[in-house]
């Protein structure tokens, strides 16, 4: 509330807005208007301190310098497949005088004639990367914890909605620089649309405005590119920040952790440091790879030419599964009755990614009909603890993985020095097998750690083991070090102040909480 | 309350109210041992990041090696990530703090008073007048399916026939990406090249739809008594010379056949590994190709220059539905 009566005197005035000058006078201000007092229970909002609850800081940090280095890069791109001559005295030599796209020559020319051009475009490229990375193990992180329960599932469907996104957004990007194998990757895509029975070849026709591979693709997965993949992203990430803040994090079980509370750290101005720096970082090493690990050389594969082929031809990491499939699964073509339906596309290309991703969206309803729970979880579970759900995400992951390293045949069989059909059929038996065998194996690892683990947020203490002469092994427990013992201090309820931190009084030696020289670890 | 306070019982330790909290709470204590110690060490990734910065800043005036941006720009951030992680970490008060949860259902009350308000309102509103209702969802519908055409219809033109078809036609003389015709004397055996349709080198249906791998399987004969390479019954007048013609679009995912194996005489996919036998009509031999490359009909004319015998006879590249 603002002042009922008008101050006289400039003191007044001063008295009148509050204790803390400048600071109560823009609250009042504000709070006149939007009523931003109320939000002040924002400001103590408790973060989990657990390493692990950074990964998704990180997707939300590469997708901020994507959107910085993206606009750059928009400022010197020219979506045209129109086509101009390389001017005589560009500086990479073997492009010079070619004919090639607009897209292309602008895409080389940023990132030889513009200044920090070529540091812009491979800092979008590898913050692509981690993104989508980042994501993947966030996702995992939810999943192996069961932090996607009610009453979160709403977030999972978005955090799922927001990976396919990422891919295509991914794979948009990768096609827009129209080079050798971006085009290659692009006549793939098309080949995959046709294979879709009855409306493939419409498809197609209506994505490449007409035969692959027209003009029109590049400005329209430009626009779909820079603004309208974009937008949805952004819009789905404001809602799951909102929903993470409505419904309050999780945590892991530990000392003082209820269903009813959350311990942490408060979001001002701890939090905001901590994740401020994480932005920071992610900034950082973003640009050092950037600098120093050249990603996407399109003059070295030079423009596309539908005739010409690289022998690199290397999707982005994201998309070597699928790849994978493609190159291991039988050539099993459909064709009578006058149509075709080319099931080794397909099968690999459109129903497998399919069902993985439906898997993947609706697996917190899935997991609710094996373990009919309806209630709220605020609680994470320990992977060990649900060894069925974490033998499921392990055999799901270790099947994707195979497909991965299937997408790269031919490398394997030149490095073993062994056939391309050993390698073909090496990878066909492990695709099956290993998801067979991991399931088991992940299943009877978990009820083991189970026995093993019964000391929750406690480490256990070292054994000293000594070689009798006789050749026994004795084991002793070591004498307790300082550190060893896992001190975790009470949790507080946040303050509203935070000055007074008094540095001399070197807590740690004071009172019965923590004995000297041991130092409270926050969990 | 009772679970509650059991949970709290049970691991021996019980929530501290808010007049509890005093400056000297072990959990108002930054975290550092030595807070002085360490304020010093974060001062000193701030100055050093201020450093890359003004480096950054001198590197771009001089127009410096692009990585050399990037190294400063990348080192300096970290830096300045690194010294503010440590701030929250190690100087703040170290915690651990507790909000409490509240709860997000509502009372049963305020749930039955929603789901009255939309029951009631809406019988109001609907219920009574169910023909408005009927007709706004015909106008609701109509207005989705005809927005479909300028959404997608616009977006290209019908496929027809297209995909069946390429330019080759009985006739087309045969020629190099320079746009020579090509005569029986320009290959040895074992020779390979990329040929389009006369005239239609340089455009982007010639290239993506029409390239073929022209190969050379046997020596030369005399112009009078040309031999054909037969590659399978029904194609004895196919290969004049011992030249075959194969379209160059893998029937896997339309990627272009470019490497021909000359020892083994096969063709070779670089995109999957599907290899193509030569001799035998292109026959897939290995990869995830389900069909042989289809072949071309050649032909020579009396100056001994190549062109087609007639197009080719069925659709060329990967399968769609309307193939046949
Ligand atoms: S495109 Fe030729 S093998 Fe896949």
């Amino acid at each position: 509330m603002s002042t009922t009566t008008t101050p006289r005197t400039k003191r007044q005035a001063k008295e009148a807005a509050g204790p803390y000058g400048n600071v109560s006078r823009a609250v009042n201000e504000l709070d006149d208007r939007l009523g931003v007092a109320k939000a002040r229970t924002f400001l103590d909002k408790i973060f989990p301190d657990h390493w692990s609850f950074m990964l998704g800081e990180i997707a939300l940090y590469s997708f901020v310098i994507l959107l910085l280095t993206g606009v750059f890069l928009t400022l010197y791109f020219v979506p045209s497949q129109s086509s101009v001559r390389i001017p005589m005295d560009f500086p990479y030599a073997p492009l010079r005088g070619q004919r090639v796209s607009e897209a292309f020559y602008s895409t080389v020319n940023m990132s030889f004639n513009v200044r920090c051009g070529l540091l812009m475009r491979q800092m979008h490229h590898w913050a692509c990367d981690i993104f989508v990375g980042s994501i993947v193990v966030h996702m995992a992180r939810v999943y192996f914890t069961g932090a996607f329960r009610k009453p979160r599932e709403t977030n999972w469907l978005i955090g799922s909605t927001l990976l396919i996104l990422a891919i295509t957004n991914g794979f948009l990007g990768y096609s827009l620089p129209d080079d050798l194998v971006s085009g290659t990757g692009l006549r793939i895509a098309d080949s995959i649309m046709l294979s879709v029975p009855l409306v493939g070849s419409y498809l197609s026709f209506f994505v490449f405005g007409g035969n692959f591979p027209g003009t029109a693709v590049i400005p329209r997965f430009f626009v779909l590119h820079v603004l309208l993949i974009p937008g949805i992203i952004i819009g789905l990430v404001s809602a799951h920040l909102f929903l993470l803040v409505r419904q309050k994090h999780t945590q892991f079980p530990g000392k003082g952790r209820t269903e009813k509370n959350v311990v942490g750290t408060p979001m001002f101005p701890v939090f905001i440091a901590k994740t401020q720096g994480f932005l920071f970082i992610t900034l950082g090493v973003t640009a050092l790879l950037g600098a120093f690990a050249e990603i996407n050389p399109i003059w070295q594969f030079g423009p596309y030419d539908a005739a010409k082929i690289s022998y690199a031809v290397q999707p982005d990491w994201y998309m070597g599964f699928l790849d994978g499939l493609l190159r291991i699964f039988p050539p099993i073509e459909f064709a009578s009755f006058g149509h075709t339906i080319p099931l080794e596309v397909f099968i690999p290309a459109v129903v497998f990614p399919g069902i993985v991703f439906n898997i993947a969206m609706a697996w917190p309803w899935i997991e609710r009909k094996f373990t009919k729970d309806n209630e709220m979880h605020n609680l994470l579970d320990r992977p060990r603890d649900v060894p069925h759900r974490t033998a499921f995400g392990v055999a799901f992951f270790s099947l994707l993985a195979i497909l991965f390293i299937a997408s790269s045949t031919d490398v394997l069989a030149n490095f073993f020095h062994v056939s391309l059909n050993t390698v073909l059929w090496a990878m066909r038996i492990l695709t099956i097998l290993v998801p067979i065998v991991t399931y088991p194996v992940t299943y009877f690892l978990c009820i083991e750690m189970q026995e093993g683990g019964r000391l929750i947020g406690k480490r256990k203490t070292a054994n000293i083991v000594h070689r009798t002469t006789e050749g026994e092994y004795i084991a002793e427990p070591a004498a307790v070090r300082p550190g060893d013992g896992h001190h975790e201090l009470d949790a507080l309820p946040v303050p509203s102040f935070i000055e007074g931190i008094d540095e001399e009084l070197e807590a740690p030696h004071e009172g019965e909480l923590v004995e000297p020289g041991v130092r409270a670890v926050t969990r | 309350m009772t679970t509650e306070n059991h949970d709290h019982a049970h691991d021996g330790s019980e929530l501290l109210s808010l007049d509890q909290v005093t400056a000297s709470s072990p959990q108002m204590q930054p975290l550092a041992r030595d807070p002085k110690t360490m304020e010093t060490k974060i001062s000193a990734l701030f100055v050093l990041s201020t450093l890359c910065f003004v480096g950054f800043g001198v590197a771009y005036w001089q127009d410096a090696n692009f990585w050399l941006y990037g190294a400063l720009l990348g080192t300096g951030m970290s830096f300045v990530g690194v010294g503010l992680v440590a701030w929250g970490k190690y100087l703040m008060p170290r915690g651990p703090f507790v909000e409490e949860r509240h709860e997000l259902a509502s009372t049963p009350e305020e749930r039955n008073a929603f789901a009255a308000a939309l029951v009631e309102r809406g019988g109001v509103t609907i219920k009574r007048r169910k023909v408005l209702g009927t007709l706004l969802g015909a106008s609701m519908g109509a207005v989705g399916v005809v927005s479909l055409f300028p959404l997608l219809r616009s977006l290209g033109p019908l496929p027809g026939d297209t995909l069946q078809k390429t330019d080759w036609k009985k006739g087309t003389y045969l020629v190099g990406s320079n746009g020579r015709r090509v005569h029986i004397g320009t290959m040895t055996v074992g020779g390979s090249m990329t040929v389009f349709p006369e005239g239609l080198q340089d455009t982007d249906n010639g290239q993506a739809v029409d390239q073929t791998m022209l190969i050379r399987l046997e020596p030369n004969y005399p112009e009078s008594n040309p031999a054909n390479f037969k590659t399978k019954t029904g194609r004895e007048n196919w290969g004049p010379s011992g030249y075959v013609a194969y379209s160059k679009l893998c029937t896997h995912l339309g990627c272009p056949v470019g490497l021909y194996e000359q020892q083994l005489e096969l063709l070779v996919c670089p995109c999957h590994q599907s290899m193509f036998n030569v001799r035998e009509a292109a026959q897939p031999i290995f990869g995830p190709a389900p069909r042989p490359l289809p072949q071309l009909p050649l032909a020579v004319d009396a100056n001994g220059f190549l062109f087609a015998a007639d197009g080719y006879t069925e659709a060329v590249g990967p399968g769609f539905w309307e193939r046949s």
